[in-house]
């Protein structure tokens, strides 16, 4: 199959943006836009047009779905790169387009600079205080399994109506650990958990979830916000 | 309060785990890496960690942990450090479960599953996901010393090279790959960047970005490696795009069974032929059994016996990514597998405090070679890493002062794109050599054809890549021998009269040098 890749790009984030597209043989219906990232990047590097072109920037790590180091928009869904194939990904002509995910600062081509999710993680204080000691719960195995799993990808953030970047908004790759933790953790120790919650979580949220489809991982956020609520709304009734 | 600055390369388990007890003890840490933690290999980790909790009413103990880690090691893993890893592996799962791991546990006791060289339950595992639960953990333990300013992150940062001097590493050099300036940071360093994938293209489990640039770097410049030759196949791997995809042992270690068509019936050859450790002898053995048994190369995983609550409470993301990666469905179809290079037992030559051979250089995790002599368990990886990251923090907390530098400063140096694989002129001869059955004449054809390679076109990491692919063959070439994972047609019998040691191999005035160097301890 032959297809048409046009993909956003741009030199430093000083730079303006402009389109550039590859054609690209696939040899195999499994092939993903990684792939063809990869195999790209490996060729002579000659557009559509005939001109040599530099190697696309763009990052990519486990290559199964498990780290999010290759979530982008593609045909303006976000999602992975390595979980996405060209064949799903094309209109019947072949032609799919490529962005960087619009809500962070563009590094250089598909790469952005997604540091906004760790920054909130440190200001929601998304961790166990070393001595708040937690011990194995059989009864909330599957929404602790859950709480572990998010990649910090930042599909859920690019899809929100409400995230943007120093924002109050967080979204679900803050919920999802601190969801975790508020289970985990007992009143006296997740009290300004519990706070911050409220104001970088719950409150911005609109609850339409478009996040929860979009989630690479799976998760399920919706289960995981519902978790969360109950045990703020039950901890602020007993306080 | 704080002294001084250390330099943690690699945010997998073995940094975290360094940066953690570090920052425990109020020492400041540059945490650099290629990419953010979440990223790192150690996420893609499934099926558990080792650890004689005992829990399971096998009677286990250490001693066994021990025994079974040097056995399926081939007897030349330093005795004395697997001593100390299994020792305290029980504390560090311990640990672990402090930090909110998830194991899954029964009543909130940890359940332990079998794996792959143990004959007793001593696996503790998250479904299949333990690695990036326990990561998930780790990062969150260490945010904490984020936001109070011990550890500063540098994640988008690239390994550019060392500042050694009279045998003494002062600082390390590395480019933040968004913005290509280089830095130069003070303070001693400790390098835990994982495995050398970019020499077997497509043809690892694990991460692109774990390309063995620093190891090859460090052998570039004079320091030893050690036991280079022992490369782990896992026998349970399907090819996807651009990679191998793991079926962790997991699957066999709750009831899959190894399967070959034979005129169209199934035979469980492992079963068959190992009637005490079957379907879960250890991996170079079972990898073999393989290649030997099958017709084409490939086997099946039968998994349709499993019961039903298996699969809900300990492999339902198994499951859920071989519907989508493998397109097979486990619970109803055999799932074709063969294997794949999955763990790189050799790496960078360290003491039992993982110290290199230059003061203020440490290096753990895979990246260096400790504790899985020819051959490493499943479930002893991850904590080697963890045991590894903290034994080297520990020994660097006792050696420096206040007085150690910790500038950062921006430096010039050029920047080359590279990619995240070695040209195939190089890989082709080594893949082709050091595969699961090996022969001498086939590996010195290898060598003599990657000294006759012309790198005059390459980057220079494809120059120290191609360095680091001579160093494995001759370290592969001069074990004449077969151990652990390195098996060969022509020296088919284990030697220990020549043999039963590590193998160390220098780079010195354009020489490959090696030589066996027995236990220390
Ligand atoms: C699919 C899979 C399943 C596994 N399952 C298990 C299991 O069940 N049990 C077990 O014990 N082990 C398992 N392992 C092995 C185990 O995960 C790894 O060996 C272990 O996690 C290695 O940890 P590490 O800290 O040494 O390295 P990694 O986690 O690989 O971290 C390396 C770090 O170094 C950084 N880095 C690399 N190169 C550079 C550079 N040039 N410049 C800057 N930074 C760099 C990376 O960004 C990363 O942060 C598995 C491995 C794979 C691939
Ligand atoms: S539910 Fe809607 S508003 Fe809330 S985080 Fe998800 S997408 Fe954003
Ligand atoms: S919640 Fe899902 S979409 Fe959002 S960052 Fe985590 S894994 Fe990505
Ligand atoms: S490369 Fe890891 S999720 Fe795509």
């Amino acid at each position: 199959m032959n297809y048409k890749i046009t993909i956003l790009r741009k030199k430093s984030s000083e730079e303006p943006s402009y389109e550039q597209t590859f054609a690209f043989e696939s040899s195999d219906d499994a092939q993903t836009v990684a792939a063809a990232l990869i195999l790209i990047n490996r060729s002579d590097l000659i557009d559509i047009e005939g001109k040599k072109a530099d190697p696309i920037a763009w990052e990519c790590s486990c290559l199964q779905k498990k780290c999010g180091a290759c979530a982008m928009v593609i045909n303006g869904k976000p999602g992975l790169a390595c979980d996405t194939k060209l064949k799903e990904a094309a209109d019947k002509n072949g032609n799919i387009r490529i962005e960087p995910l619009r809500k962070f600062p563009t590094v250089r081509d598909l790469i952005c600079d997604r540091s906004i999710l760790w920054e909130n993680l440190k200001i929601i204080k998304a961790w166990i205080e070393d001595g708040d000691d937690v011990t194995l719960k059989e009864d909330k195995e599957t929404v602790l399994f859950d709480a572990g799993r998010c990649l910090q990808c930042g599909c859920c953030l690019e899809i929100c109506p409400n995230f943007y970047a120093g924002g109050k908004l967080m979204g679900m790759s803050a919920m999802v650990p601190v969801s975790g933790m508020l289970q985990k953790l007992t009143p006296q120790q997740s009290k300004e958990l519990r706070k911050l919650y409220s104001k970088h979580i719950y409150n911005g949220c609109g609850k339409s979830f478009s996040c929860r489809d979009i989630c690479p991982a799976g998760l399920d956020i919706e289960k995981l916000m519902v978790n969360s609520n109950a045990v703020m709304l039950w901890k602020h009734l007993i306080k | 309060m704080s002294t001084f600055t250390v330099n943690v390369i690699g945010a997998g388990l073995a940094g975290l785990s360094a940066s953690l007890e570090l920052s425990r003890n109020n020492i400041h840490v540059n945490l650099v890496s290629a990419q953010p933690s979440e990223r790192a290999q150690s996420v893609m980790a499934e099926g558990g960690i080792n650890a004689a909790m005992n829990t399971m009413g096998d009677d286990d103990t250490t001693r066994e942990h021990f025994d079974d880690t040097l056995k399926g090691g081939a007897f030349i893993g330093e005795k004395e450090s697997i001593e100390g890893m299994t020792e305290n592996a029980p504390l560090i799962v311990e640990e672990l479960i402090k930090l909110g791991v998830p194991f899954n546990n029964e009543n909130g006791k940890i359940s332990l599953r079998y794996f792959g060289g143990q004959k007793k339950r001593r696996t503790a595992f998250s479904r299949s996901s333990t690695g990036k639960l326990i990561m998930s953990a780790m990062i969150d333990a260490v945010r904490q010393y984020e936001a109070r300013g011990l550890v500063r992150r540098f994640p988008h940062h690239i390994f550019e090279g060392l500042d050694i001097r009279d045998n003494g590493c002062s600082a390390v050099l590395i480019r933040d790959n968004y913005s290509l300036k280089a830095l130069r940071l003070e303070g001693p360093v400790i390098l835990a960047t994982g495995g050398m994938n970019s020499l077997f293209p497509g043809l690892t489990t694990g991460t692109t970005v774990n390309t063995g640039d620093v190891t090859s770097y460090l052998y570039s410049i004079g320091l030893p490696l050690s036991n280079l030759e022992f490369i782990q196949f896992h026998p349970t791997t399907a090819k996807i795009e651009g990679k191998r995809c793991l079926i962790s042992e997991a699957a066999r270690g709750e009831g899959g069974r190894l399967m070959i068509l034979r005129d169209g019936k199934p035979w469980y050859f492992m079963e068959e032929k190992y009637p005490e450790l079957g379907n879960l002898m250890p991996r170079d053995v079972t990898s073999r059994e393989i290649v030997m048994n099958s017709e084409d190369g490939y086997a099946f995983i039968d998994m349709t016996g499993l019961p039903s609550d298996t699969w809900k409470n300990k492999l339902s993301d198994m499951r859920e990514q071989m519907i989508s990666l493998l397109g097979s469905d486990p619970v109803k179809d055999y799932i074709r597998i063969s294997p794949g290079i999955h763990y790189f037992m050799g790496g960078i030559y360290v003491d039992k405090n993982h110290k290199t051979t230059v003061d203020g250089l440490y290096a753990a995790g895979e990246c260096a070679c400790r504790y899985h002599g020819g051959n490493r368990l499943g479930g002893n990886s991850m904590l080697g890493a963890l045991y590894g990251g903290k034994v080297a923090a520990s020994s660097i907390e006792g050696t420096y002062s206040a007085a150690t530098g910790n500038r950062i400063e921006e430096i010039d140096i050029p920047y080359e794109y590279t990619d995240f694989v070695a040209p195939s002129c190089v890989t082709d001869p080594l893949v082709s050599a050091v595969g699961i059955i090996r022969d001498g004449q086939t590996m010195e054809a290898s060598l003599r054809t990657l000294n006759e390679t012309d790198p005059s076109s390459f980057t220079e990491a494809d120059r120290r890549r191609l360095l680091l692919s001579r160093a494995i063959l001759t370290s592969a070439i001069m074990r004449k021998e077969s151990r652990g994972a390195h098996y060969r047609t022509d020296y088919p019998n284990k030697d220990d009269v020549n043999f039963k040691a590590k193998s160390v191999i220098t780079y010195t005035d354009g020489r490959h040098e090696l030589k066996y160097e027995g236990d220390e301890s």
